[in-house]
């Protein structure tokens, strides 16, 4: 009886996801692409691409897409938009089913080896879309890989520095900005004395504290080592040095709801003079009335913890072909289009990303300010750990870090907890050390 | 057993037009609601998880290699190994009696009120009837806003008279009294207005015996409204318990991510697991046919008791 039904259900989801995969037709892998390879301008047909890029970016994406299609008439790029934070499930859901998934998305530097996991993401290596895989930055590179494949091509990548205001800095009469986060404190000190403004807020998500982990020496996870160890004792001392700056006057009440949106929009209005915060957000800073001149922005690597380390975590996304894409051949060309070095240069310029590809990096890139110091910031990064559901490990982490914030636990007791929790649902073969 | 068959062919040779006459529906129903609950049930046996599961994706395909394991989710969930249940139940519970208390009460309160003969009735019912029509993802939208901190108009006019503001949606506590808040405005017209059709089905004559009698408004509402309202009320307070104890929108959407886990409720909590990290799809079923075997056993006590209230009188 069992068997029968176990079999039953087999046939049945067999029956539902060969209907909805196309595919080439359970051909090898080698297969596709080949047209692309050979003879691209013979590629035709219509290709849907989920970009989770946020609304200052759109239009320079919608600009690219135009771009391609101008080059290659015979195919059209339905780009659409979809929500970061909810893309990943998403894209999930279609996969599993092969119902609306796209052909192309943008996944973030953590869903990758997720995804990969299960089986969503078509392997690169030796087709069209991974186009001079040497010119790409180690870093992001690493992200893209899963099992020995690449199962994406680097877009951007990104990581976290300190963003402040030169107006309320020169105001208080601070002359650079601070490099230790005990600086950090004193800075946020001094301008609430001099200069009446809030010193900054921060945001209450996991990853956002990673910097005052990393300054410690401590990590989230010791991969190799199979061993959590968010709740170290370097890994306590920086979360306490987060606790100490939401805590104090100088600093605004982090918000439980909306964390991030909050401590932006804060600092766009001129409200706070420091936020910690990534590429991404230059652009929407510069919408802000503390920035309507935009020199008025200063970038600064990330403060370091009292063992002179700073790092930050590195972030980015890719561009992943689906498995059960109909339209491979078109896929990788866009994808080879899309992450080229041209391209790079262009979102670079036009939205302040910052290019995975060594040769993007053109003297009229890195002539910006603001890209010049991101990419410093980058050489201090660090990567997060390559596991399938790591975005997941920030689920609980968020909730973890904000009781904490809110002083509700104290900061062994909150990543104790935390340690527990991914021991017991999500890392369950790791022992926490 | 043959008398069974006999019975049914008899029935189906005089009555095949009304057979036919339901066959859609029952159809449709079986689509519907019969194939996803046995299939839940089916999977809440099994191991069934996203990686597990059988799929065939482009030139990439895997076979199925979940297996049935009895007992074993049920028994994570009941026996509190899992960690999660019993918190989230009481909670469960809280929130629930909490908001059809309130929603009773209030809703009996203003149909009370708008029974009565007064100018712009009819307007005072169109606004009151309003929250109803709003769908609840916006209502729980709108109400996120005024629960800002920084920026929420309820902590403005709280800081108008001084008081400092308050962490409507960050607190653990607060973060409760303020989605059963939410929760309450939404629910109370639904209430009101099927209290006040009740209301007014009562006979007025009764009313006016009783006051020709001597009593008191009191004596008259307690001996005669709330006796006459009993059929409205029994089934809308059972509706409103299910209605609210499976109240997903409100939860997820007000408190979000942020809350932790201490303000989910058992389906929002079943939710995350079914769409968090790699899926699990037997457990969240588990938690699906706990929840529903839960309500089952609330409704059928419910209309027992008050089949034996009934048969008391």
């Amino acid at each position: 009886m069992r068997k029968g039904m176990t079999a039953a259900a087999i046939a049945g989801v067999l029956a539902l996801t060969a209907t909805a995969c196309g595919g080439d037709g359970g051909g090898s892998g080698d297969s596709s692409g080949r047209k692309a390879a050979e003879d691209p301008k013979s590629v035709s047909g219509s290709i849907t691409w989920w970009d989770t890029s946020n609304e200052a970016e759109g239009p320079t994406y919608d600009k690219l897409v135009a771009a391609f299609q101008k080059e290659y008439p015979k195919i059209k790029v339905n780009r659409t938009s979809v929500s970061f934070d909810q893309a990943e499930q998403k894209f999930k859901t279609a996969a599993q089913s092969g119902k609306g998934a796209p052909d192309v998305i943008r996944t973030d530097v953590g869903w990758s080896a997720g995804f990969a996991n299960l089986g969503y993401l078509q392997p690169l290596d030796g087709t069209p879309a991974l186009d001079n895989a040497a010119d790409f930055l180690p870093g992001p590179m690493s992200t893209a890989k899963w099992k020995g494949e690449t199962v994406g091509v680097p877009q951007v990548t990104d990581t976290l520095a300190l963003l402040y205001n030169k107006e309320i800095f020169a105001k208080a009469g601070i002359a650079k900005p601070p490099a230790t986060w005990d600086e950090f404190i004193a800075t946020a000190k001094t301008v609430k004395a001099k200069t009446g403004v809030t010193g900054t807020q921060l945001n209450p998500e996991g990853y956002f504290s990673l910097p005052f982990l990393y300054g410690e020496g401590a990590d989230m996870l010791d991969v190799d080592g199979k061993k959590i160890t968010v709740n170290s004792a370097g890994a306590v001392k920086g979360m306490e040095t987060a606790l100490k700056l939401a805590q104090s006057d100088v600093a605004l009440k982090p918000a439980s709801t909306d964390g991030y949106v909050a401590a932006q929009t804060s600092f766009k209005d001129g409200k706070i003079a420091m936020v910690i915060n990534g590429p991404w957000s230059v652009s929407d800073d510069y919408s802000g009335k503390a920035f309507q001149n935009k020199d008025n922005l200063g970038i600064a690597t990330i403060p370091a913890g009292p063992s002179g380390t700073a790092a930050a975590p590195i972030g980015g996304h890719n561009y992943s072909v689906y498995r059960g894409s109909k339209n491979k051949d078109a896929s990788y060309l866009f994808v080879k289009f899309m992450a080229s070095a041209q391209s790079q240069e262009l979102t670079a310029k036009e939205i302040n990303t910052l290019p995975t590809r060594k040769s993007a990096y053109t003297p009229a890139v890195t002539a910006d300010p603001a890209k010049k110091a991101f990419q410093q910031a980058l050489s201090v990064a660090k990567s997060r750990p390559v596991i399938p559901g790591v975005g997941d490990l920030f689920v609980a982490f968020d909730q973890h870090y904000v009781k904490v914030l809110r002083g509700d636990a104290s900061p062994k007791e909150g990543l104790d907890a935390l340690a527990k929790e991914w021991n017991s649902k999500l890392l369950k073969d790791y022992s926490i050390g | 057993m043959s008398s069974l068959i006999l019975r049914t062919r008899r029935s189906f040779s005089t009555h095949w037009y009304a057979w036919a006459m339901v066959l859609p529906v029952v159809v449709v129903l079986g689509v519907l609601i019969g194939y996803p609950l046995g299939r839940g049930i089916y999977l809440s046996f099994t191991d069934a998880n996203e990686a597990n599961m059988g799929r065939t994706i482009g030139d990439f395909s895997v076979p199925s290699t979940y297996t049935f394991v009895g007992l074993e989710n049920y028994w994570n969930i009941l026996s509190g190994r899992e960690g999660s249940f019993y918190p989230r139940l009481t909670w469960t519970i809280l929130w629930t009696v909490s908001c059809v208390v309130l929603h009773y009460g209030i809703g009996l309160g203003l149909a009370m009120l708008l029974n009565r003969r007064m100018r712009g009735r009819s307007l005072y019912r169109v606004l009151l009837v309003l929250p109803w029509a709003v769908p609840a993802f916006v209502a729980a939208f709108a109400w996120k806003l005024m629960y800002n901190t920084d920026n929420g108009v309820l902590n403005a006019l709280l800081g108008k008279v001084g008081v400092a503001p308050v962490d409507w949606l960050g607190d653990p506590f607060i973060q409760k009294l303020s989605v059963i808040a939410v929760n309450t405005w939404l629910g109370v017209p639904f209430m009101m207005v099927a209290i006040l059709g009740g209301l007014q089905s009562i006979p007025r004559e009764l009313h006016e015996a009783a006051e020709m009698d001597g009593a008191t408004p009191w004596q008259r509402f307690v001996h005669i409204t709330l006796p006459g309202l009993r059929p409205v009320s029994s089934t809308i307070v059972l509706l409103g318990t299910i209605w609210t104890f499976n109240m997903f929108p409100i939860i997820y959407l007000v408190i979000g991510q942020a809350g932790g886990t201490e303000s989910e409720i058992l389906v929002t909590y079943a939710y995350r697991l079914a769409f968090q990290g790699v899926r699990d799809y037997a457990g969240s079923a588990a938690y699906g046919i706990v929840i529903l075997s839960l309500l089952l056993v609330f409704s059928v006590f419910y209309r027992g008791m008050l089949n034996r209230q009934e048969a008391a009188k």
